[in-house]
């Protein structure tokens, strides 16, 4: 029997379906609706550059999606990323990675590319654990959680990574989750047709590494539960610091204009080019 | 709506069954080649093309067409790229 095609193989590497992500895992789902976000913006996949960093989130878009793509090193794809978007600022350029890997070791880098508001689009797949490696705690691993390095229980409050983002400078930041696709969708494109720093905080599920440690036997259930968090934005605002500690808030943190780092790199280095030309020089 | 599952992919996670609205899907107890229990379309007269089973499975593993009249299948909605 021939099996059914999905509508949007063409942007994925056929070649190498089905992924290599776990039963349930929420990088599938942030990798189709990655697709069905190029999709619908008619974005062409060769006019774009995807950097990942190490991790499972990181496989996302590399070897997955039919881009060009630069998979780098652990907490560096920022930094790459800003090496590519100078080069060639004609080029869309995302980031798809891990939380560990962009807001544990690459946080430093996370934190500047937001202050200095360069032109990428960073989609951070927080899966609140280090998946790939088996469990660590993350920064972003909720109190409490036993991880194979708290084996006892995490006492390191996280990081609400889409909150310091936005107090960093960036443009446009939203936080949704695994569950929340269409909205997902939508944030994705706004991020990616946006000018300036884009951050979306995709909370996600790892059922094999997360989801076992807190009792929970599948994605489906663990899903569920971070759909049952979830609170809106606004909803959250009239909320204490106290009712607010298990709860995931979702949607649209900042959505500004602001001076972008790349455009005025370049316009700095013609204002030098022309100073030094040989009609001034005369 | 016609509502079909690439059993080579799917990895049984169940979301599609979990999150369905309107309960479209149904474990089968059938495994597929990788020894993965796939769910079977056993309502597909009450799908409303929500598309949100497409959106939510993480192998790409759902295929939603739209049927005219006489039954066949008018487009692989949006893209044949
Ligand atoms: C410099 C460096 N330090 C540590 C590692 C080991 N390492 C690989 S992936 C990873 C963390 C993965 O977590 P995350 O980035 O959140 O991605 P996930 O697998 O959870 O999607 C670590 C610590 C590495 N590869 N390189
Ligand atoms: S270990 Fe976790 S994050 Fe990595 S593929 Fe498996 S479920 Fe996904
Ligand atoms: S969501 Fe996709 S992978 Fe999961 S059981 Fe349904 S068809 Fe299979």
């Amino acid at each position: 029997m021939t099996e059914p095609r999905h509508r949007l193989m063409g942007y994925v590497r056929e070649e190498i379906m089905p992924h290599r992500f776990c039963a349930g895992c929420g990088c599938g789902t942030v990798l189709n609706v990655f697709v069905n976000a190029v999709d619908e913006l008619a974005m062409d996949p060769t006019r774009m550059v995807c950097v990942s960093g190490i991790g499972c989130s990181a496989w996302i878009p590399s070897p997955y999606f039919r881009s060009d793509t630069l998979h780098t090193t652990h907490g560096r794809p920022i930094a790459y990323a800003t090496g590519v978007k100078i080069m060639r600022p004609d080029l869309n350029v995302v980031v798809i990675a891990g939380d560990g890997d962009i807001a544990g070791i690459g946080g430093n880098h996370l934190i500047h590319a937001a202050r200095r508001n360069i032109d990428l689009s960073v989609l951070m797949v927080n899966n609140m654990i280090y998946g790939m490696t088996g469990g660590q705690v993350a920064p972003t691993t909720p109190l409490g959680v036993k991880t194979s390095t708290t084996p006892h229980r995490n006492i390191e409050p996280p990081f609400k990574v889409a909150e310091v983002v936005a107090a960093a400078g960036a443009s446009y930041v939203a936080r949704w989750t695994t569950y929340h696709v269409f909205q997902l969708k939508k944030a994705m494109q706004r991020a990616m047709t946006k000018k300036g720093f884009s951050f979306i905080e995709i909370v996600s599920q790892c059922p094999e590494n997360y989801g076992r440690r807190i009792g929970l036997k599948t994605g489906a259930e663990l899903l569920r539960k971070i759909k049952e968090q979830s609170v809106r934005v606004k909803k959250a605002q009239e909320m204490s610091e106290e009712e607010l500690q298990h709860k995931i808030v979702v949607g649209e943190l900042c959505d500004l204009d602001r001076p972008e780092f790349v455009t005025q790199l370049h316009e700095v280095t013609k204002e030098q080019v022309e100073s030094f030309s040989l009609e001034n020089a005369s | 709506m016609l509502v079909k599952i690439n059993t080579s992919f799917c990895k049984g996670c169940d979301i599609c069954i979990e999150f369905c609205p309107t309960d479209v899907f149904e474990q089968s107890g059938t495994l597929n080649r990788k020894g993965y229990y796939v769910p079977v379309v056993a309502r597909v007269e009450d799908c409303t093309g929500c598309r949100l089973c497409d959106l939510l499975c993480p192998e790409l593993a759902i295929v939603i067409t739209e049927e005219q009249g006489n039954g066949d299948v008018v487009a692989d909605v949006d893209n044949d790229d």
